[in-house]
């Protein structure tokens, strides 16, 4: 199903999150990722939302409605900077550990901790990237997993 | 000067609103801000239940058009309060809730009547503040209201700790600062406005379809202005009843699922729907894919959410009503819809089709009946107050209101027991008008402790309780969906003895059951001033709505009569 992200300025106020989440629950909008953190501008908290096509003009205009919401912008999919952060962690053995590492360096994961029996990845890149990342180290067993949750940024328009 | 308690800092900020009534019931955590109410010009009214409270302060909302004030104290006085704050959210508004809460010290550590009532009343309000400092308060109770009045009207709530009431600050002069994140749109676009009047001109059969946006906004006058000087016909929602005078030859009155045969026609045979300040509820479309299908759709609303969220729009218009209205007039100079022919049609339908009922001399008494007669009985910008159910929809469809704010009822969430403490507070508003209160017994048995509220704060309303011994609207659809199983609907005509009951709280009983009876009582009733009156009216348990369009259903295929149910009128 098509896709479309917003970026969602909101006051840097307690329980804004939550009304943003109830809305969302209460309308029974389908939410594919949500993430939040700071902006440069103190008192502002930014949201990147990915939400379905076919739901968004209802999701836009219902958080609009939300007193604590300043802006919501939707990007446009084809001019779009969007990543994510992973962090995994894979079980090694004397065997698996060099071939789970090499991977991973092919990958473009970073190694952040690596025991003799585990090893952990940190990895940045689009979800679909993020995903090939999981299914690669899959064979090997997770033992654990983090996702940060999408972040979009709308690319310079040239 | 002085510094303020936080308790005495409310009561002041109320006071600076211009807030000349409240309706509350007090308690431990609200406490503190009962002390300076004792000495303050702003008049309480001791509800019974926070749930009346909030309802008196709805119904002084509904019939002024301004701000209602509710308190209550935390946990269960705030739990008490959701449904009006529910209500007042689907039926937009103005309602400011001030709520005690536990000390902040305590806040999460399940104290004593606790509630979480900021989560819990999230998505019942508009909006809601947990204030942290006493400093604050007149700020965020400004902001609070500006925020219930503005925009689409709505409820707010505002909850205080109980160390916060008690906390000392200085008064600081509270201001409508900038909000980053509430503008709301209240001049229309001029684009979106010349391309309805392109519509509009070119319609061969319009439809303005109005509703309490009309009402919210008081472009009542306007309203008048447009469909008389274009010639389109108004249909007025369930919300919207008295936005445009029934009576009137353009007035079509309610349409829907319990709408006559030619409001509710009129939309599906129309070509243009002129939509302002409606929302295209399911009661109003039924099954959205049948209705109005041949119809261009011009959508105004000052929630550009409702815009496209049932039904999209060949033309959407944010703004308010009355904005709306004015340039669309201006737009339009005068120009005269050729609507001869439609009107025509549409009158045919009036004829053929107009609402019926059969009153025998004896009884049993029919509802539509005693609307008709004491409609005759008192004046015409009476405020008429309803429950919920067949007597609602009956005198929706019965009723000729001819003043916007003239009728209270509660359209969007449907609450029983809104009728009793909704008559209270508009009697608080306009002690010199009658204020009749038209209910149901099962509604009334939900609030019928606010009529010693009635009494005691010395409000004189009149309430009509119609006696069907049963929750009349359920077992109607048990009737006819059901196979006649009474499932749980039966209340029986005998208990309570609504005379007892009444004079045991002070008020006057009146009990009616025979056509002849009716304007003797009720003028004798309507004479009494100095106490609340209540009229039973046995009523006939097996008169059923009609016309009716069943749930989910195609409003083409309208229902007039329990003898013609299931056929086809097309």
């Amino acid at each position: 199903m098509t896709e479309r992200i917003l970026s969602v300025l909101v006051e840097d106020k307690p329980g804004v999150l939550a009304r943003v989440s109830s809305t969302i629950a209460r309308r029974g909008f389908n939410i594919k990722s949500l993430s939040v953190g700071p902006t440069s501008v103190e008192g502002r908290s930014k949201m990147t939302i990915v939400t379905d096509a076919s739901a968004v003009e209802q999701v836009k205009k219902q958080l609009n409605k939300l007193i604590n919401v300043i802006k919501i912008v939707e990007f446009n999919p084809d001019a779009t900077l969007e990543t994510e952060v992973m962090l995994i962690k894979v079980s090694t053995t004397k065997e698996t550990q060099t071939p789970v590492i090499e991977k991973a360096t092919l990958s473009n994961a970073r190694s952040v901790d690596v025991g003799t029996s585990s090893a952990i990845f940190e990895i940045t890149g689009t979800a679909t990237e993020l995903d090939k990342f999981q299914e690669l180290m899959k064979p090997y067993g997770i033992i654990d997993m983090v996702r940060g949750g999408r972040v979009a940024m709308q690319g310079i328009q040239s | 000067m002085d510094k303020l308690t936080g308790a005495q800092l409310v009561i002041r900020s109320l006071e600076y609103m211009g807030v000349s009534t409240v309706f509350g019931l007090p308690g431990g955590a609200i406490l503190p801000a009962y002390d300076p109410i004792y000495d303050s010009p702003v008049r309480h009214i001791l509800a019974r239940h926070e749930q009346g409270a909030g309802h008196m302060a709805e119904g002084y909302a509904q019939s002024t058009g301004e701000l209602g004030v509710v308190i209550a104290t935390s946990g269960p006085g705030a739990t008490n309060l959701v449904t009006p704050l529910m209500n007042a959210l689907m039926d937009s508004t103005p309602l400011l809730a001030i709520t005690g809460q536990v000390a902040s010290t305590a806040i999460g550590n399940d104290a004593f009547q606790e509630a979480f009532t900021t989560g819990i009343t999230m998505p019942a309000t508009k909006h809601n503040y947990l204030v942290t400092s006493a400093a604050e308060i007149p700020q965020v109770l400004l902001e609070a209201k500006h925020i219930a009045t503005t925009g689409r009207p709505g409820p707010v709530l505002v909850d205080i700790p109980k160390d916060i009431l008690n906390e000392e600050s200085d008064w600081i002069e509270p201001k409508i600062v900038e909000m980053p994140g509430y503008k709301p749109t209240t001049i229309p676009n001029p684009k979106s406005i010349s391309e309805a009047a392109k519509l509009i001109k070119e319609a061969k059969k319009p439809v303005l379809y109005v509703g309490g946006g009309v009402i919210n906004s008081k472009s009542n006058k306007e309203l008048f202005t447009l469909a008389t000087s274009t010639k389109i016909p108004v249909v007025t929602t369930l919300m919207g009843r008295g936005a445009f005078p029934d009576g009137h030859e353009l007035s079509l009155g309610m349409p829907g699922m319990h709408g006559n045969y030619s409001s509710t026609t009129s939309l599906q045979k129309s070509d243009l729907l002129i939509a302002i300040g409606v929302r295209f509820d399911d009661r109003v479309t039924a099954n959205p894919e049948y209705f109005a299908q041949n119809a261009k759709v011009i959508h105004a609303d000052i929630d550009p959410a409702e815009i496209g969220k049932v039904r999209e729009p060949q033309v959407p218009i944010v703004g308010d009503a009355k904005s709306v209205i004015v340039a669309l007039t201006e737009e339009l100079s005068g120009i005269e819809c050729d609507t001869e022919d439609w009107l025509k049609e549409i009158n045919s339908w009036q004829e053929k089709y107009p609402l019926q009922y059969k009153q025998d001399e004896d009884g049993p008494l029919k509802v539509p009946y005693v609307l008709d007669q004491i409609q005759k009985l008192v004046e015409k910008d009476t405020i008429v107050v309803s429950g919920v159910g067949q007597h609602q929809m009956w005198i929706s469809l019965y009723w000729k209101f001819t003043k916007p704010n003239t009728w209270l009822n509660s359209g969007g969430a449907g609450t029983m027991g809104y009728a009793l403490p909704a008559a209270l507070g508009a009697k608080m508003a306009f002690p010199d008008k009658l204020v009749l209160a038209l209910d149901g017994d099962g509604c009334f048995q939900m609030t019928c402790q606010e009529l010693i509220t009635a009494t005691t704060e010395n409000i004189p309303i009149k309430i009509a309780v119609f006696n069907n011994g049963n929750h009349g609207m359920v077992r109607q659809w048990q009737k006819l969906f059901y196979n006649n199983r009474f499932s749980a609907t039966e209340l029986t005509h005998h208990t309570p003895d609504y005379i007892k009951l009444a004079e045991s709280m002070g008020a006057a009983g009146y009990r009616i059951t025979k056509p002849k009876e009716i304007e003797g009582n009720f003028m004798e009733a309507l004479a009494i001033n100095d106490k609340p009156v209540l009229i039973e009216f046995v009523v006939d348990p097996d008169e059923m709505v009609f016309p009716m369009v069943p749930a989910g259903g195609n409003n083409n295929n309208v229902i007039l009569s329990e003898e013609s149910y299931g056929l086809d009128h097309d």
